[in-house]
């Protein structure tokens, strides 16, 4: 940026500039990434929990008495208390996991280094939104400490039961903490796009068009523009609700509700209001955490088959036309809630369309792949995982987007098969991707690569135990949010098929444990990198020197002459020409 | 760095078609480019703004279509303060343009009274409020009225944060800050102000018009 951002300009800095308030987008991405490795335990460990009453519904146990008094006090999970476990599990993987994850860390990161900048657009505003977001998460944890527990209305808070203070324990201080949480979230969010945006337009390094951008950027662009254009709905939505839950108005409310005896005083408000409100945020929402592990993929696959992207052009045609599709498809989340059959079939049909670019996105990696000498890399795993995840889950998306379909499937467990395939798992896989692969340029140092080979064979393996299975439940009528299944004789049979899921959810979850401890030991032990560019890759961020300052190039910021993907290229007297080497003078190590 | 770039296109077997002229290049780090930033940010941010009016917007046509509403009179107060935000903007624009032509006497008069026009418009708002209340319409009587209140609430925080970004700025003019012709405050501190005055009239059209 200006003079005051190159590494001249930075004499020493105190611990609290560098570390805590600090302006680097460098550091502020590390920072994300510690948030939501911590939020990610926390979420993962409640999805343990709800699997352990799915898959031994009704187990009786001294020791979790002991470990939450209230919500298993008599040693047997209460419905509420699990009501509250999935809710909360959606909330913080949703938001302050996948979003914050490849979007706010990995965003933070990589924007400025792939597009030559020296640090963001706005770093102020950039350190302000993440010291808005850990509010934020703070607030969402110290819910679950209140009276009546956290938010139990479920990730989506829907009305009556998030507006009305006296439903359940959940819905009353627990659910107010959750808006905050989520006010402070949408605020953090918004400026992040903000600078994400004006960054990405503005600040590219000499050379370096919109059509040389590396797709990760691209996906980080689009990303930006989807969420200035659907948090503020989210916004609105969160306000009208706030005021329901506490000024006594009737915005989501209708008429003629009970609370135990007492008729409510709310008329007229429309609790399927706050749906169309709520996903018009929430289908963009999906992509926001999915584009950018799309575009890590294409870049890692690109690296590791040391090819071109295939089709690079249109991979950018596909983000634009996914991320501007996103934006009229929110009604297939509500087929079921009485909307006009006919608006169903319109949602339907641009529903069907997101098909057609996602279908371009996977052809052109297949052709990348096909009959490349692949370079087995954890990272490379881990984007071969997400192309998989992105298949599997795409078809199962053609299934509920049908509205005809999806009148069967409607909040059955096929969805939650759907959408842990599809967005939480490319989410997840594509920060596990990015974490492996920029690691050695994020701390110098290698991450240790017996331990990720491990780590992804149990994730992907067990990741599929857990969630393909759902799918058969779900057909089989095995309701989504279901606290009991053995309630209903024809889901007894079924039970087998739970505990199995569970055993899976288990390993998967604790071989997570692999990745923290390779994350952090590597931190301090891993093998030091030697070259700036251990992956041979082409893009500008490993130009960088090893230990980069706040300005992130030493001297002047590289010049870029080519399009990010020119491995096998004639001129190369190696195999790849990274974007800085200048035409006709092609030099690679 | 070369300055003259001789870039062939990309010989990728898919390889992007890029012109060699590299029409978007642009030089790092001058204070134009800064300018231009903050400009940019600026109106992306807008558009954002943008985004939540237009989401109680449609909330609001949905709800007024239920058959418990009832449609609320404009206070005649409205009318005031609708004067007063236009003559804000008008204020506003002699102070940029005392800016521009280097009078600091000026700019910093018409900026203070473009504060104060603002502050004006906050206390009328607050003043309607009452005058509904003590006609007995308060935020939770009838859909319209809880529209009335919301809106005009949240438009008036934006306006709020407006008054606080002129103030910021006169106490930068104040402290010989701003150089014309160079400094971009002012300018996006007026693409702000002036945005907020048209959700304004805006949102009159919208409560009482549609």
């Amino acid at each position: 940026m200006s003079d005051g951002h190159d590494d001249h300009g930075h004499g020493k800095q105190s611990f609290i500039s560098k570390y805590v308030f600090s302006f680097d987008h460098k550091m502020i991405g590390k920072q994300y990434l510690s948030l939501v490795m911590f939020m990610a335990v926390i979420g993962g460990a409640l999805a343990m929990l709800v699997r352990l009453q799915l898959g031994y519904p009704g187990m009786h146990s001294e020791f979790w008495a002991k470990l939450f008094p209230t919500g298993m006090a008599s040693g047997v999970m209460t419905p509420e208390f699990y009501v509250m476990l999935f809710t909360m599990h959606g909330t913080i993987m949703v938001f302050f996991v996948l979003s914050l994850g490849p979007v706010s860390g990995f965003g933070n990161y990589l924007i400025p280094l792939q597009i030559g900048a020296r640090d963001m657009a706005f770093p102020f505003l950039n350190m302000m939104s993440f010291w808005t977001a850990l509010p934020g998460a703070i607030i969402i944890l110290i819910s679950f400490l209140v009276e009546g527990g956290a938010a139990a209305s479920g990730w989506t808070a829907y009305p009556p039961l998030s507006a009305i203070r006296s439903a359940i324990p959940g819905s009353a201080l627990g659910q107010t903490l959750w808006l905050v949480g989520m006010i402070f979230f949408v605020a953090s969010f918004t400026m992040g796009g903000l600078n994400f945006v004006v960054t990405i337009i503005n600040m590219r390094a000499k050379g370096l068009t919109m059509m040389r951008l590396p797709l990760t950027t691209w996906a980080q662009f689009i990303v930006g523009i989807l969420g200035l254009l659907s948090f503020p709905a989210l916004a609105a939505g969160a306000i009208l609700l706030t005021f329901d839950r506490s000024m006594g108005t009737s915005f989501f409310l209708p008429h003629g509700m009970f609370i135990g005896d007492t008729l409510l005083p709310n008329s007229g408000g429309s609790p399927l209001l706050w749906q169309h409100l709520f996903w018009f945020l929430g289908h963009p929402e999906v992509y926001i955490i999915m584009l950018p592990a799309l575009g890590f993929t294409s870049d890692i696959l690109s690296t590791f088959t040391r090819r071109p992207i295939f089709g690079y052009r249109s991979m950018v045609y596909a983000m634009c036309a996914i991320g501007f599709l996103s934006f009229i498809v929110w009604g297939h989340h509500m087929f079921i809630s009485g909307m006009s059959p006919f608006l169903g079939t319109m949602f339907t049909m641009t529903t069907l369309c997101i098909a057609v670019p996602s279908a371009v996105k996977t052809f052109n990696w297949l052709a990348t792949l096909w009959k490349a000498k692949i370079r087995f890399t954890t990272p490379m795993l881990f984007a071969l995982g997400i192309v998989s995840l992105f298949v599997t889950g795409g078809l199962t998306g053609i299934f509920l987007g049908t509205n005809a379909v999806d009148i069967q499937l409607h909040d059955t467990y096929f969805v939650v098969a759907h959408f842990h395939f599809i967005m939480a798992g490319a989410g997840l896989f594509g920060m596990f991707a990015a974490i492996y692969y920029w690691y050695p340029k994020m701390f110098g140092r290698h991450m240790n690569e017996s331990l990720a080979k491990i780590h992804f064979w149990f994730t992907f393996t067990t990741y599929y135990g857990v969630f393909f299975p759902m799918h058969y439940l779900g057909i089989a009528g095995m309701m989504r949010r279901i606290y009991d299944p053995n309630t209903y004789d024809y889901l007894k049979p079924l039970q087998p098929v739970n505990t199995f899921i569970t055993i899976c959810a288990f390993i998967l979850g604790a071989s997570q444990i692999i990745i923290l401890v390779n994350y952090f030991w590597s931190m301090f032990m891993g093998k030091k990198v030697e070259s700036e560019n251990p992956w041979e890759a082409n893009t500008l961020e490993w130009s960088l020197p090893i230990e980069p300052g706040h300005g992130n190039w030493p001297g002047e910021i590289p010049e870029v002459h080519r399009w990010p993907y020119d491995y096998q290229h004639p001129d190369a007297e190696g195999d790849f020409i990274p974007q800085w080497v200048p035409p006709k003078k092609a030099v690679t190590k | 760095m070369a300055q003259t770039l001789t870039v062939p296109r990309s010989k990728g077997p898919d390889g992007p078609d890029v012109p060699p002229e590299l029409g978007d290049y642009r030089p790092g780090g001058d204070a134009a480019m800064r300018k231009d930033t903050a400009k940019l940010g600026i109106w992306i941010a807008l558009g954002s703004i943008s985004m939540l009016f237009a989401a109680f917007t449609s909330a609001y046509i949905v709800r007024s279509a239920g058959e418990d509403w009832v449609p609320l009179a404009v206070p005649w107060l409205l009318w005031v303060n609708t004067v007063v935000i236009v003559a804000s903007s008008v204020t506003l624009e002699l102070a940029r343009r005392a800016f521009e032509n280097s009078r600091p006497l000026g700019f910093r008069k018409w900026l203070l009274v473009t504060a104060a026009l603002g502050v004006m418009f906050l206390v009328g708002q607050v003043m309607a409020w009452g005058q509904l209340a003590a006609q007995g319409i308060y935020l939770q009587s009838h859909p319209h009225s809880s529209f009335f209140y919301v809106l005009t609430g949240v438009h008036a925080a934006h306006l709020f944060a407006g008054v606080i970004v002129l103030l910021y700025v006169l106490s930068l003019a104040m402290r010989y800050r701003l150089i014309p012709g160079e400094s971009s405050a002012p300018a996006i501190c007026a693409t702000y102000w002036h945005f907020v005055g048209g959700i304004w009239l805006y949102l009159l059209v919208v409560l009482f018009y549609i």
